[in-house]
């Protein structure tokens, strides 16, 4: 089967003040339609360039990106990308949030009425019909991340790119949404690529699960399908062998193939170097303090 | 009989919640309005005291009543010029009505009256001149200042500029806007008076800078989040302004504009009164040059309309603040 995107090649390199700090080296990936992909790996590693480079906001050094038969070149809501700290305009509704993708992306394609009711379905999708009139900083953050959802399913995209989209939320939450996604997903059958830390998270969701190695220069280390017939129950998954078989199978991965060496003054340096990257890639641990007021 | 007194026999035959209510309302309101007050009170007291202790060329420096007394009498002689106003219009429709009995084909010309601006005729000027240079000054600096905002070439083009003519006081403008406007802005028939062109230009000159700066600075606080956001709905450059850079700049912008108007305030009285432009600064310099034993106490009710004003202007401004900002408790 034809892959719907394919990552060839690519590599990344940053220019800092202290020279040229190389984040990606020679990534692989091929990922088909109707495929949920999660990216794990320790922070630092590159996963958010990955998702920046495919959702067009940052531009491969090297190697390239084609999605449906095209290069990806800039960012379009094509690969509508969920944030992790939701990005909604704070100075609009959860209604006008949304309103605002659907009116940008199906201009002249979908009348008025079948706009609204796009928005009202895409919104009842992720259960937030309650609450359209609201404003981001009435809701909890838990509602403004499936509004987040709701604003990136709307733009009908052939990628959805999701970067660390349960990262700021309590577990109670991460597991309801974690719920809702998979519901969805299973409806419309989305391509998903997801950023996430949690090796729980990747093993319920996922198709696959590509596991990165640590930069710098960070490639794809092992690539780790999961087999597991859907829908997936989490309670059921808790108690099945298989399941914490693929569960130990990550975090053999992290913990004892790509254990971080915290040697304390080399590691320092290593942050030092990954911070300008990192800003731009969205990792800064200044984003998550943002997310995370619940 | 007090006030505590009088709520304390109200309060008495009150049901108790309502008491307790009532007695709490009427202790905030006594926190609330009795610092204000208790200073309001001193400051007159002082005001008194230390007038008795000034001796000027023009008597005794005026206290609180005289210059009540003469706030009064100024809105007094604005009612008796208004009176003369209505009476001279009425003999004039009086007149012409009288010839066109006589000679119906004539065609009537009407004069407008022509008597000295009263205080109040003045404060409407000055009003209508800071206001029209207020605005003039939010058209250009606003959009000015969103370029400016969005790119760092424009940005560090202007920066320099603004830096140079942000501190340069109204009176030092003054001369060459006159000259400049007196040889420019010529017309048999002008549109507004060449004094209230030079004074609005001076204003916009000296409020432009804290609206431009804000401006630029609120834009480039734009978050980088929502920034993606635009770039992955492929926002063109006029929706991505209007949608997410002009929201986020509101709050910034919004501020400049209310020390703008401050500014434009200040500004506006220190040119009315070095040009002799009619407004409030030309009334204050007429009565300084004056020079009668009332002059001290219409100045001083002068001064405390221009503070009264300002602060209007300022309250005026938050509240349009209020209205379209989105954040809120702010």
């Amino acid at each position: 089967m034809k892959p719907l995107l394919e990552i060839s090649a690519v590599d990344m390199r940053f220019t800092t003040p202290k020279g040229t700090f190389e984040a990606l080296k020679d990534v692989n990936l091929k990922i088909t339609e109707g495929e949920f992909v999660s990216l794990i790996g320790h922070s630092g590693c590159g996963k958010s360039t990955v998702l920046n480079l495919v959702g067009g906001l940052l531009q491969a050094s090297s190697g390239g990106i084609i999605l449906d038969g095209r290069e990806v070149s800039e960012p379009g809501p094509e690969r509508a990308i969920v944030f992790q700290n939701h990005s909604l305009l704070p100075w609009l509704t959860v209604w006008q949030n949304v309103e605002l993708a659907v009116k940008t992306v199906f201009k002249g394609k979908k009348s008025r009425a079948e706009m609204r009711d796009w928005i009202e379905h895409n919104l009842a999708l992720v259960n937030m019909s309650h609450a359209l009139d609201k404003r981001p900083d009435e809701i909890s953050g838990g509602m403004k991340q499936r509004v987040g959802i709701a604003r990136a399913l709307a733009m009908q995209p052939r990628v959805l790119l999701m970067d660390e989209p349960f990262g700021a939320l309590d577990a109670l939450t991460r597991a309801h949404l974690q719920d809702t996604l998979m519901e969805i997903q299973r409806d419309l059958n989305n391509t998903v690529i997801m950023i996430t830390h949690d090796v729980d998270e990747a093993v319920l969701l996922s198709d696959r699960i590509v596991m990165m190695t640590n930069g710098p220069s960070a490639t794809v280390g092992e690539i780790l399908p999961i087999d597991l017939p859907r829908p997936r129950d989490r309670l059921a998954l808790a108690d099945d062998a298989h399941y914490n078989h693929l569960r130990h199978e990550v975090l053999r991965f992290l913990y004892e193939k790509q254990r971080k060496v915290e040697n304390i003054p080399a590691a320092e340096k290593k942050v030092a170097a990954e911070k300008k990257p990192d800003a731009e890639v969205s990792e800064a641990p200044t984003r998550r303090a943002v997310g995370s007021d619940l | 009989m007090n006030a505590t007194s009088l709520v304390s026999q109200i309060s008495a035959r009150l049901p108790d919640t309502d008491r307790d209510s009532l007695l709490r309302y009427s202790r905030q309101l006594l926190r609330g309005l009795g610092a204000p007050l208790l200073g309001l009170a001193l400051f007159l007291l002082l005001w008194q005291f230390a007038a008795q202790k000034v001796d000027t060329s023009l008597g005794k420096f005026p206290g609180p009543l005289a210059v009540a007394e003469q706030a009064a009498n100024l809105y007094d002689e604005h009612a008796a010029e208004r009176d003369k106003a209505a009476a001279f219009y009425q003999r004039q429709e009086d007149r012409i009505a009288e010839r066109l009995a006589q000679q119906p084909e004539w065609q009537p010309t009407r004069r407008s009256y022509t008597g000295a601006p009263t205080f109040f005729d003045q404060i409407g000027t000055s009003l209508i001149t800071v206001l029209a240079g207020f605005v003039l000054a939010s058209i250009v600096a606003i959009p000015l200042g969103i370029v400016m905002g969005l790119s760092r070439f424009v940005s560090n083009a202007v920066n320099p500029l603004v830096q140079l003519f942000r501190p340069v006081s109204p009176l030092a403008w003054l001369p060459l806007v006159t000259l400049v406007v007196s040889a420019v802005y010529t017309s048999d028939d002008p549109m507004f008076a060449r004094s209230f062109v030079v004074s609005m230009i001076t204003v916009t000159l000296c409020c432009l800078w804290p609206t431009l700066i804000n401006t630029a600075v609120g834009v480039t606080t734009v978050s980088q989040d929502l920034n993606n956001v635009s770039k992955v709905l492929r926002l063109g450059w006029f929706t991505h302004v209007r949608k997410i850079v002009l929201p986020s700049a509101i709050p910034m912008m919004f501020t400049g504009l209310r020390v703008s108007l401050g500014i434009a305030w200040m500004v506006l009285i220190a040119a009315e009164m070095l040009a002799q432009n009619p407004g409030l600064g030309k009334f204050v310099w007429d009565e300084f040059q004056n020079g009668s034993s009332q002059s001290l106490s219409r100045i001083m009710v002068a001064v405390l309309a221009i503070g009264l004003i300002g602060f209007a202007l300022d309250r005026l401004m938050l509240m349009a603040q209020r209205r379209v900002d989105w954040q809120k408790g702010d």
